[in-house]
């Protein structure tokens, strides 16, 4: 080690900023949350004077447009890489192998809301729906209680989530966290209540029961924090360009786009706008992050919110692709069930949202 | 001769990690013949809840995520 800092100090350096997160985890998280803020509460000022020093009118619709880009890009991304940090860690404990024997031989009901709220902190990947699915069955979780995990843990996600509170306000992200819960515990209930465990593909009933226990992972806070590392640079590296052009859209918008446009097409008083809304986005496919851009041009245009987040629900939570996984496990019987019910949810929710709240 | 299996339906991740396994082992010099299982009943079978799964002789090494360089000289060079 003392070779190389000699040799070449700026090489040294980086090597020991490097091992510090594992070295000293706790001092390390305390000296980041503070310069978190810190670059937090000097945005605002910073992109005003940016827009400032630029030559272009503050009041302008430029000017408007310019400042709303400067200053949400880094709002959002600093947001999200935060959050997308801490979640990495917080993942860290729960493990869909932990989460499984959390759930595994519990009756449904109660279990169908723990299965969505593990959901929520259980780190998910599209392309693991299917064996995850085959060990939850296994491990003798009721198919309801597996289906309510399934539906919560693409749709009520941090990036889903952080990009609703930071660009609409925590009112909306709030209530999506919300509804997308009671879409996932009611479609998963209404799933076991159907009795619908005749409808897996028959190998994968035959397969053998397996016993699993619920060790927590020893995992240093070290490890953890490696974890929440791993996760900004999968997660963050790969949305940051969609949030880019949902920001980019928004503040074209704002600067020039008269609002109202949308109101008379997908605004609250056109009944057929929910449905179509649905019908539009089951065959759709995109994460969280794809769908923010076209939400904040569509809300911004005065589409109605109960619409909008239909449209988001049913993009993320239903897709062509996966139905087409989902068919190696389940009988078409069973999918169309799914995707009826959790359709059927999603519609549910848009008009509460138009009709009784809005 | 070390026996790798890669479990995975075929996402860019599967693709990522076979790719590390077959680099890190030219530059340890470890033979190694590395297989992707992407049948959904053999990664079933293995017990791997998420993809990639990597399976050294036989036994479950890894799930969920690309593996880093290390993990993967560590489980070939354990004997």
């Amino acid at each position: 080690m003392t070779t190389i800092s000699r040799a070449r100090p700026m090489a040294g350096l980086a090597l020991t900023l490097r091992r510090w997160p594992q070295r000293q985890p706790t001092a390390f998280l305390l000296v980041a949350a503070a310069a978190w803020f810190g670059l937090y509460r000097t945005l605002l000022p910073a992109s005003e004077a940016l827009v400032a020093w630029l030559p272009v009118e503050r009041a302008s619709h430029l000017g408007g447009a310019l400042q709303f880009f400067l200053y949400d890009t880094p709002k959002v991304l600093l947001l999200l890489t935060g959050i997308v940090f801490v979640m990495g860690m917080v993942n860290s404990w729960f493990t869909p192998e932990r989460t499984r024997a959390l759930l595994a031989g519990r009756t449904e009901g109660a279990a169908n809301v723990m299965a969505a709220s593990l959901g929520i902190v259980t780190p998910f990947c599209s392309c693991s729906a299917v064996p995850l699915f085959i060990g939850f069955v296994q491990a003798g979780v009721p198919l309801g209680v597996t289906f309510s995990f399934l539906i919560a843990a693409p749709m009520v996600n941090e990036v889903a989530l952080t990009l609703l509170f930071a660009l609409f306000g925590w009112k909306i992200a709030v209530l999506y966290l919300g509804l997308g819960l009671a879409v996932a515990i009611g479609a998963g209930w209404v799933i076991g209540r159907l009795r619908m465990e005749r409808h897996l593909e028959d190998w994968v009933r035959d397969m053998p029961r397996v016993k699993v226990s619920a060790e927590a992972s020893a995992l240093s806070l070290g490890e953890r924090i490696r974890a929440g590392f791993t996760a900004v640079r999968e997660i963050v590296g790969k949305v940051w360009p969609y949030i880019l052009a949902g920001i980019a859209i928004g503040a074209g918008i704002h600067g020039y786009v008269p609002a109202d446009f949308m109101a008379s097409f997908m605004g609250k008083d056109a009944w057929w706008a929910v449905p179509l809304a649905v019908l539009i986005g089951v065959p759709m496919y995109t994460n969280a992050a794809g769908v923010i851009p076209i939400v904040q041009a569509l809300l911004a245009k005065g589409a109605a919110l109960g619409t909008v987040l239909a449209f988001m629900m049913s993009v993320i939570a239903l897709s062509a692709p996966e139905m087409i996984i989902l068919r190696k496990v389940l009988k078409p019987r069973l999918i169309a069930t799914f995707a009826g019910v959790v359709a059927a949810g999603i519609l549910l929710v848009g008009y509460v949202f138009n009709f009784a709240l809005g | 001769m070390r026996q790798v299996k890669v479990l995975g339906t075929g996402c860019a991740n599967c693709r990522t990690t076979v790719r590390l396994i077959e680099e890190v082992a030219r530059e340890r010099g470890v033979e190694v013949q590395v297989e992707k299982v992407e049948r959904i009943e053999d990664i079933a079978a293995a017990g791997v809840l998420r993809t990639p799964g990597v399976v050294v002789d036989g036994k479950v090494v890894h799930a969920g995520g690309v593996p880093t360089r290390d993990a993967i000289a560590g489980w070939l060079q354990a004997t």
